[in-house]
């Protein structure tokens, strides 16, 4: 049984106009995703040195990450809680990154 | 007894159940693979030398596989965007599409992987092959994980369409963004292993 | 307006969703139960289980402790030939108690009795909402948790026996080890998912389901110390899973993520590629382990909270700050852990800064401990049971949190670091800290959960007998590590030169340990006697004022007749001009 009708699911803002707006801005990000990949790519050719090459790869996903995550799951026009639930693991992914290795750094070299 | 706030929101803060149930638990999974990224960052750091990805590992293979899981992701938001428009029929091609183009992700990965074993590259072999294999096996499971769930949902789990369109969708949406995540954890894999 | 005992008619339903109790099989309604309170009594009571057998492992440790290498009378004997020849403890075996004895208290026992028990139990009656968020989710938890479980124990009877690396699992050593140290990764396993299951079901129930009315500032505190309880699972869990997976990479692929190069074992060269950092293991772990003693004292403090208030019959001193100290609290155990890891040759830089974390964290613990002593000022004190539990937790918590001061200062870890003065210090604060905040809840909730009392003469007997021994089991070990005494060290010393002034130490925590059993059998038996003959409590025996006691007693699937609202806060005892000495929340 094919239903071809409109459902009226309970998501405040989402009717009929507003699903063709989504679409069209998901075929967009679409277009710079796969252009940002082939950059990312091409970029690796170019055998920078390594630190210019890690951080230009970094910005290069964090805008791709960026585009999937505020268009692809509606992060955009997410819910506040949603937003601080987020915060709050972002601050606690980049404390799990930075510490070890500054700790690393900073240490006497037991194991190199 | 029925649970509130399963398929109509909460008014005061906007959301169902289930929209913040996956939010946790995909901040519960970036937290999962950012201890294996930081994981990455200290032993690469504290090595004396580490291969440049390209020189080990297959980049054309890889950016094929980052495009198929980038399609993916626009097939699975397609499916939502088709049930909220009421097409079942699209659903089902869109989410079809979405679960195929998981399949051709995973059968890369298998010549990627039985690859490396035939020449004798193996998870013991180094510390890059270890984390590559960790990294890119772990996020596998997860592929396989949300290839499992959308083939429910387009079998057994469509028939809730026929009672309950809205949870339905609710559910799809859901599972949608397990599914972008999957895919932005290859977004930073990829140049990560591949390209650095 | 709701009246506690109100027989209304529900709405009608028109899903398959409602089922009635009469409907349901022995399986759906004890096993596979999808209820919350049955859930949390099957947390509760495999908790309790596991906790005595953790216990248990202790008590033969205390034998090889006060009496190294004497044979044990009776049981010594059962043990078999391999663990215990002719009665006398082996050191592997000592390690292999050890590891598992930290293992199962933590894992199989406080946090599922704390988190899976209370937490699954009391939340959703105290915020007055049906049932959790994700009903099947809880369920699975809870199996996953038991699967676990079973693991772990399985590990004992895997040849090598269970895993003998600590409840740290520390590589190079835990990747070396037998198969027993593959077993405890896995168990982790199972238990982290359940952990990180029932943290996604908690938050989400406590921010969706509460009941009208019910703002975040009218919570009761034990919801909010339940609330960040689950945050810090859900977002430090992961890492150490993670770090799971490694290890067993490292053991069962022969990957080199932890062992260092040119390790060398028992005179040969292990055969790896080499290149790994163990300290990267440590880091990982340490990551989730020192969220997890919050996890450990948290959910206690709510309890301790929650018993205070009804028990001085006065609101808590200091609610908000409290509240305020949870939150930051949450927040800065994230930025804490390295204080584990003073001595892996941090430099000045990285110590000073974990120090100084590790001092301001003491403050919201001092604001919580303080606020809790004083709330008693003034009050009418009425010494139930629970209360001289929740009495006990106090002083208790307040030795254990002090004793912490000079481990978290890098230069005084030094001589205490890895001693006697560590399992003290934390002893304290789990034993005769956290798990008298659990009996002190067990007896406060166990009329709400089976419609009747527990014995409180018993109660008092397990009280008196319980406190008293734990003293005497761990005040002796600040001054055996303030001596030098190793942890971990399975004849207690007895090799060392240094230590020979207080060897004695061991016989008194020995002895201290083994009454201290004597004494909780009257609680085990009070816990199943008062079931079927404890006398029969209302809805509100305490004359309490949370959500919770507006349900009957036992509640209901779906818990209350006719849906709770809040309309003020949650500790409005002895209210001005009120004729009662309480004034429930439920109560328009």
């Amino acid at each position: 049984m094919t239903t071809e009708h409109a459902v009226h699911v309970d998501a405040p803002g989402h009717d009929a106009a507003d699903i063709d707006r989504h679409v069209k801005v998901y075929v967009v990000v679409f277009v710079a995703l796969m252009a940002l990949t082939l950059i990312t790519v091409a970029v690796s050719y170019l055998h920078l040195p390594t630190r210019t090459a890690i951080a230009l790869a970094l910005v290069i996903a964090g805008i791709k990450g960026s585009l999937v995550a505020c268009y692809f799951m509606h992060l955009i026009s997410e819910k506040k809680l949603i937003y601080v639930v987020l915060g709050i693991t972002i601050f606690k992914f980049v404390v799990l990154l930075a510490l070890p290795i500054f700790t690393h750094s900073d240490s006497y070299g037991l194991f190199e | 007894m029925e649970i509130p706030y399963t398929v109509a929101v909460r008014r005061d803060t906007g959301l169902t159940n289930g929209k913040i149930g996956i939010w946790l638990f995909l901040a519960s999974e970036v937290m999962l693979f950012g201890a294996l990224f930081a994981s990455y960052i200290l032993i690469r750091s504290g090595a004396p030398s580490w291969p440049r990805g390209d020189t080990i590992l297959n980049v054309p293979m890889a950016t094929f596989n980052t495009i198929v899981l980038i399609t993916s992701s626009i097939t699975m938001v397609m499916a939502w965007a088709s049930l909220m428009r009421g097409r079942l029929q699209t659903f089902r091609t869109y989410m079809g599409g979405t679960i195929l183009l998981g399949g051709v992700f995973l059968v890369v990965k298998y010549f990627e992987y039985s690859h490396k074993f035939h020449e004798g590259l193996l998870p013991s072999s180094n510390n890059f092959l270890a984390i590559y294999f960790t990294l890119t096996g772990l996020h596998m499971l997860h592929v396989l994980g949300g290839m499992a769930v959308n083939a429910y949902l387009l079998s057994f789990g469509a028939k809730l369409w026929k009672t309950n369109p809205a949870w339905f969708t609710n559910r799809v949406e859901n599972s949608g963004l397990f599914w972008h995540f999957v895919d932005l954890v290859w977004i930073f894999l990829f140049p990560t292993l591949y390209l650095l | 307006m709701s009246h506690p005992g109100t027989v209304a008619t529900p709405p009608p339903h028109a899903s398959h969703g409602s089922h009635h109790e009469e409907e349901l099989s022995f399986w759906r309604k004890y096993v596979f139960s999808v209820d919350h309170k049955m859930i949390g009594m099957q947390y509760a009571v495999t908790g309790l289980l596991f906790l005595l057998f953790g216990f248990s492992l202790m008590m033969l440790m205390r034998w090889q402790l006060a009496y190294p290498g004497t044979a044990l009378p009776l049981i010594g004997a059962l043990l078999g030939e391999t663990r215990m020849p002719g009665g006398v403890m082996q050191p592997d075996f000592y390690n292999e108690l050890g590891a598992m004895h930290g293992t199962i208290m933590v894992f199989l026992g406080v946090v599922p009795l704390a988190v899976g028990g209370f937490g699954n139990f009391v939340v959703p009656l105290q915020i007055g909402a049906p049932d959790m968020a994700f009903p099947r989710l809880n369920m699975a938890s809870y199996w996953f948790f038991f699967l676990g479980g079973v693991i772990m124990l399985a590990s004992f009877f895997v040849p090598g026996g269970a895993a003998q690396g600590g409840w740290t699992s520390y590589p190079p050593l835990a990747i070396i080890l037998g198969s027993g140290q593959t077993w405890w990764l896995m168990g982790m396993v199972f238990l982290i998912t359940s952990s990180l299951l029932g943290a996604i079901n908690f938050i989400t129930t406590i921010i969706q389901l509460r009941a009208k009315g019910l703002t975040y500032f009218r919570f009761p505190f034990f919801v909010w110390a339940q609330f960040v309880t689950s945050f810090l699972l859900l977002l430090a869990f992961p890492p150490l899973e993670a770090a799971a997976v490694m290890q067993l990479m490292d053991r069962l692929a022969g990957t080199s993520f932890f062992l260092p190069s040119g390790l060398v074992v028992s005179g040969q060269i292990v055969t790896a590629a080499g290149g790994g950092n163990p300290i990267l293991w440590q880091h990982l772990f340490w990551f989730l382990a020192h969220p997890e003693v919050y996890v450990l004292i948290l959910p206690a403090m709510g309890i301790v909270a929650e018993i205070i208030a009804n028990n001085t019959r006065k609101p808590l001193w200091g609610y908000r700050p409290m509240v305020y100290s949870l939150l930051f609290l949450g927040f800065m155990s994230f930025i804490v852990w390295a204080h584990h890891m003073f001595m892996t040759g941090m430099g000045t830089g990285m110590a000073a800064f974990f120090q100084t974390t590790t001092m301001i964290i003491s403050i919201p613990s001092v604001v919580i401990l303080t606020a809790l002593i004083m709330s008693l000022w003034g009050g009418s004190i009425r010494f139930t049971t629970p209360m001289l539990f929740a009495l006990g937790f106090l002083p208790m918590f307040g030795i254990g949190g002090l004793t912490g001061l000079p481990l978290g200062f890098n230069i005084s870890d030094i001589p205490l670091h890895d001693t006697y003065y560590v399992i003290g210090h934390f002893h304290y604060v789990v034993a005769p800290g956290t798990i008298f905040a659990l009996f002190a809840g067990i007896y406060y909730w166990y009329p709400k959960a089976t419609g009747r009392m527990m014995n409180d003469t018993l109660g008092k007997i397990h009280f008196v007998g319980s406190f008293v021994c734990m003293n005497v089991i761990f005040m002796p070990m600040f001054w055996m590590g303030l001596a030098g005494v190793s942890r971990r060290l399975f004849d207690g010393g007895a090799t060392y030169a240094f230590a020979q002034p207080v060897l004695h130490l061991n016989v008194v925590s020995s002895w201290g340990a083994w009454i201290l059993a004597l004494f909780q059998l009257p609680f085990i038996f009070n816990f199943f006697w008062s079931a079927w003959k404890g006398p029969i409590a209302g809805n509100n025996p305490w004359n309490a004022t949370t959500l919770e006691w507006a349900a009957p007693s036992p509640p209901p699937h779906g818990n209350f007749l006719v849906a709770p609202e809040a309309y003020r806060g949650p500790y409005e005892y002895s209210v001005p001009g009120a004729a009662k000495d309480f004034t429930p929340q439920y109560e328009a």
